[in-house]
């Protein structure tokens, strides 16, 4: 047993928290400022900070994350890090030449104090950052919130630079959340798909899916540019996916240049895609082209092919808020029961959304943010599921508890695809679908006895 | 195909490294270039090298912190300590699983490595202090699990609000009565790298828990393996190896330990150190302590398996284990010279450069010259000058601001457990004999003439490197390794071995050996270019049939 000492029984823990489903603020951070093109995500803290959110990227992504740190020593813990950030613009700047610097906070820097838009406007006014060059400020202090806190605060962030010039440039901002680079490319696809002119930031895709070619390239193609950012702010309104990670940057947009705005649910599963497509007809004031229709009846289709292998099976679910919200739905609708559901960031929304939508559910459903994967699996122990949806820490659970274990989620370890094929809108449904059926049968047809053994399924 | 563009060497050495600093500003320049040496030979003398000084901020380094080398190195291939980290949730969710030290719950069935604890401290925790949160979690964890000690690591704002950690741990101790709690001021600002972590570490265990059992341990030669963290499994296949020459392995600091193991430590009769680099000064304090001895060994490469076991027999002067190891070594050369004969024609004359760690960039030298292949950079991410230069160079470090406030423990002869295990006359015998103790002759004495010796690469040298003198392999962590790969060029991961290992010992070697061949000669390397890309001239339309 790969986790043998935690006990069926649950006790409440008010101080320790156990196999966490949650990480800190910066490394959203960085996450988010990758998807800003010719940005450099600069980390103001320990040198350790930085190395720990480059490894669990680049271990997620398999791809080079270029990242810098302030290198805090024990002096610039106790007299502040100005010095060291300024001499940290002074060397990027001359040694690597980004387009942008994106600096977030640590703990560290947070508990001293460090002010990073005073220290900004010293170095360009020592001139340390060269003029034309760009610096993104966002606060992450690690003991507030999560990652996914992290990735919200630097999108939100990125809107100081949105400029508007009172004359409307028809574009429709989409603040896609913390996804996956092929999800960004998805919501591009679909929005052009219905004409819609778009700018989507932040923009992994082109940044954490670059090809291999022979030449590396520390600032790939993709990437929103400081441009489109700009230009957000003339923009006709703002289309938030997922409240946790992209309603700040929305509502700073809406507050800053008047740009009217709406927080959907991320589009993961049939009806959260159905409500963003409904969205973007609207505000595009266009129809739904055939194709997208199409996409949709093959969701719809497939559902139904499959739905005796979907129906009444139990879930137990530990991911992000925006996206497990999304996918509680998604399952729900698909007839399937989630009943343990666990997010680690914290936010007493999460257990209200959840709440109503598993409200018609006729069986009891555990719910908790600010959860852990420790409870997750007691709550398991207690009640068995047929399917545990986790990313790739859930695999000792669903080792030690013999379930099939569909990985979905940050960070994923040890699979490979996530940043290739979408989960996002009605084929990414499709592939949610698959990877829920292939775990369940591949159970099946491994535990069936040979005479219920079957060749069609 | 990296392997198939071996161009001549059109560099001098002087001209890489005046390439390599000619981009930074002034004042970096002049920094780094202390930390670039082109092995020269003068005149008896190892050139000297500037190591273990502060990253320079803005340049993207491989270094890690203070914590990470606390508790991901030394303290997390523990199995049967809680680690409880005390701060914010990122530092003890990084930290866990991510190394790769492979364990097992052994007969007790403890085993807390697959766990990850934290206070999960909050913004209250940073304003009010978080003293009462660790004590609480400290005994939140006892009801749940009873685990025989609890191990708690401090984070960078720990430090600065002022929590102290070591009473908490000391009352905590007290009111358990059956559970050992202890603390480490590993804050990640402190020091300049993982290493002052290490020793940080290593001072802890060696006042908290080593000597606390005196329970005799069996065995006739009895060692203790020190700076070996079973990486891939590799303590496993050191630990077969002993097994099978009767030396019995009484601690590993620490790969696959146990709590016992280091409460025992004191038993051992010599003190086989392979990583020099993470825990040299606790061999030299349990030699001042206990009287136990210690001699440099690398299990890395089968050449200098064969030679530490030597080594370690020859010191026991005993002939049943001199005969025994001779034996064991004669029935684990055949399968490692036939994966040799194997490999070395598609291995030979081929490149390497090594990047890692505190020995690791000097061990490894080790298999690459057992495969015909020659490295022509290395340094290490945060050793100090000894591990370059050698152990002479001790006395002349100098001690700056940042190792000034890295604990050094003052140790005295325990007064009823000192036992000197060799005395003077016997040392000197075994000396003039080849069993050199307390020596490390460093890494740039193996290196040949001319080659680049770089202290803390970072990513813009490392990019640099690559470019100007192509080589067929580069080794060092994760961070580095898609960089290097998107510019055709194989990259192994020497901290983790990727998903890879053993490497150590007899059957790690052979394993390196295949793993070395299938990187450099594998094919995707020639994938580089479509078609149309490598012939993009269109000389006529396409006739069709």
């Amino acid at each position: 047993m790969l986790l043998r000492h935690t006990p069926t029984a649950v006790a409440e823990r008010k101080s320790v928290t156990i196999n966490p489903a949650k990480t800190c603020q910066p490394v959203g951070a960085m996450y988010a400022a990758l998807g800003i093109h010719g940005c450099l995500p600069h980390s103001h803290g320990s040198q350790g900070c930085c190395a720990y959110h480059r490894s669990v990227l680049t271990r997620h992504y398999k791809e080079p994350i270029s990242a810098a740190t302030s290198s805090f020593t024990e002096g610039a813990s106790v007299f502040g890090g100005q010095a060291n950030l300024v001499q940290a613009f002074n060397n990027i700047f001359s040694v690597y030449d980004p387009e942008v610097v994106a600096v977030h906070t640590t703990c560290l820097s947070e508990t001293i104090g460090d002010d990073l838009p005073q220290i900004r406007k010293k170095a360009f006014e020592e001139g340390k950052i060269p003029e034309g060059k760009y610096v993104i400020c966002a606060s992450t202090p690690s003991y507030v919130g999560s990652h996914v806190t992290g990735f919200s605060n630097m999108v939100k962030a990125m809107v100081e630079f949105s400029e508007s010039t009172g004359k409307k440039n028809g574009k429709v901002n989409i603040i896609p959340g913390w996804v996956e680079p092929c999800d960004m490319e998805e919501i591009k696809r679909i929005t052009s798909l219905l004409g819609l002119s778009c700018i989507v930031f932040p923009d992994t895709s082109g940044v954490l899916n670059a090809p291999l070619t022979g030449e590396y390239k520390m600032f790939p193609d993709g990437g929103t540019t400081m441009e489109e950012l700009k230009a957000t702010g003339d923009a006709v309104g703002t289309l938030a996916l997922g409240e946790w990670c992209s309603g700040d940057a929305a509502r700073r947009l809406d507050k800053e240049h008047k740009v009217p705005c709406t927080v959907l649910d991320m589009p993961f599963g049939l009806q959260a895609t159905d409500r963003f497509v409904d969205a973007l007809r609207k505000i595009g004031g266009v129809h739904v082209p055939e194709e997208l229709v199409v996409e949709r009846g093959q969701l719809v289709d497939l559902i139904s092919d499959m739905h005796q292998y979907f129906y009444g099976k139990k879930i137990a679910l530990a991911g992000d808020p925006d996206q497990v919200i999304a996918m509680t739905e998604f399952l729900v609708s698909i007839d399937m029961k989630p009943v343990h559901i666990v997010t680690g960031t914290p936010g007493k929304k999460f257990e209200k959304r959840i709440r109503e939508i598993t409200a018609d559910m006729d069986c009891e459903v555990n719910v908790r943010a600010k959860g852990d994967l420790f409870l997750l699996h007691q709550w398991i122990k207690n009640e068995p599921v047929d399917l545990l949806i986790c990313n790739t820490y859930g695999k000792y659970i669903a080792r030690d508890e013999d379930i099939p274990l569909v990985r979905w989620g940050f960070p994923i370890l040890d699979r490979q695809g996530h940043q290739y094929f979408s989960t996002i809108g009605y084929r990414g449904g499709l592939r949610l679908l698959e990877k829920m059926l292939n775990a369940l049968l591949d159970r099946k047809d491994r535990d069936d006895p040979e005479t219920k053994f079957e060749l069609v399924l | 195909m990296a392997t198939a563009n071996v161009t001549t060497k059109t560099m001098e050495p002087g001209d890489i490294k005046a390439e390599l600093i000619s981009k930074y500003p002034p004042k970096v320049a002049r920094k780094r270039s202390k930390q670039i040496l082109i092995n020269e030979a003068l005149e008896n003398q190892t050139p000297e090298i500037t190591a273990n000084v502060r990253t320079i901020p803005g340049i993207i380094t491989m270094r890690g912190c203070t914590y990470a080398g606390c508790k991901g190195v030394i303290m997390g291939p523990t199995r049967d300590i809680v680690n409880l980290v005390h701060g914010p949730i990122g530092c003890s969710f990084y930290a866990w699983l991510t190394r790769r030290n492979q364990t097992g719950a052994g007969p007790d069935g403890e085993n807390y490595m697959n766990y990850c604890f934290s206070t999960d401290m909050q913004d209250a925790d940073i304003i009010f202090g978080g003293e009462k949160k660790l004590t609480q979690a400290i005994q939140e964890i006892y009801d749940l699990m009873h685990p025989k000690a609890i191990a708690i690591f401090a984070t960078c704002p720990v430090g600065l609000i002022g929590d102290d950690i070591h009473t908490v741990a000391r009352n905590m101790k007290e009111k358990l009565g059956d559970c050992n709690v202890f603390a480490f001021s590993c804050e990640g600002y402190k020091g300049v790298s993982q290493s002052a972590g290490h020793h940080i570490a290593n001072n802890q265990i060696f006042r908290h828990v080593v000597g606390e059992n005196d329970e005799p341990k069996e065995g006739t030669y009895k060692i203790n393996l020190l700076g070996e963290y079973n990486i891939g499994g590799d303590g496993f296949e050191i630990d077969r190896i002993f097994k099978k020459c009767g030396i019995t392995n009484v601690a590993t600091f620490s790969g696959n330990s146990t709590y016992d193991q280091f409460a025992s430590a004191h038993q051992a009769d010599l003190n086989a150190v392979m990583c020099h680099r993470s825990i040299n000064y606790v061999a030299d304090m349990l030699e001042t302590k206990f009287g136990i001895p210690w001699i440099k060994v690398n299990f890395i490469g089968a050449a200098a398996t064969a030679k530490s076991l030597r080594k370690i027999a020859a010191y026991f002067e005993d002939t049943t284990l001199i005969d025994r190891v001779e034996k064991v070594i004669a029935e684990e050369m055949p399968q490692v010279e036939k994966a040799i004969e194997d490999v070395l024609p598609r291995t030979k004359d081929k490149t390497a450069m090594l990047f890692v760690g505190g020995s690791r960039a000097h061990h490894y030298q080790e298999l690459f010259s057992e495969l015909g292949m020659k490295t022509i950079s290395a340094g290490y991410e945060f050793a100090h000058r000894d591990d370059y230069e050698g152990r002479q160079v001790i006395p002349y470090l100098k001690v700056d601001a940042d190792s000034r406030n890295i604990e050094e423990i003052e140790v005295e002869a325990d007064e009823t457990r000192y036992r000197p295990r060799k005395n003077g006359e016997e040392i000197e015998a075994l000396e003039g004999a080849g069993v050199q103790f307390k020596h490390y002759d460093g890494l740039v004495a193996d290196m040949e003439k001319d080659t680049l010796v770089i202290d803390d690469l970072n990513q813009y040298e490392a990019e640099k490197l690559v470019e100007l003198m192509k080589p067929d392999l580069f080794c060092a962590g994760i961070k580095e390794k898609y960089s290097i790969q998107k510019l055709g060029v194989p990259m192994k991961q020497l901290h983790s071995y990727d998903s890879g290992g053993p490497y150590a010992g007899f059957k790690g070697a052979v394993n390196f050996y295949q793993e070395i061949d299938r990187l450099v000669n594998s094919r995707v390397w020639s994938y580089m270019k479509a078609p149309w890309q490598e012939n993009p001239q269109l000389s006529a339309a396409y006739a069709w049939g």
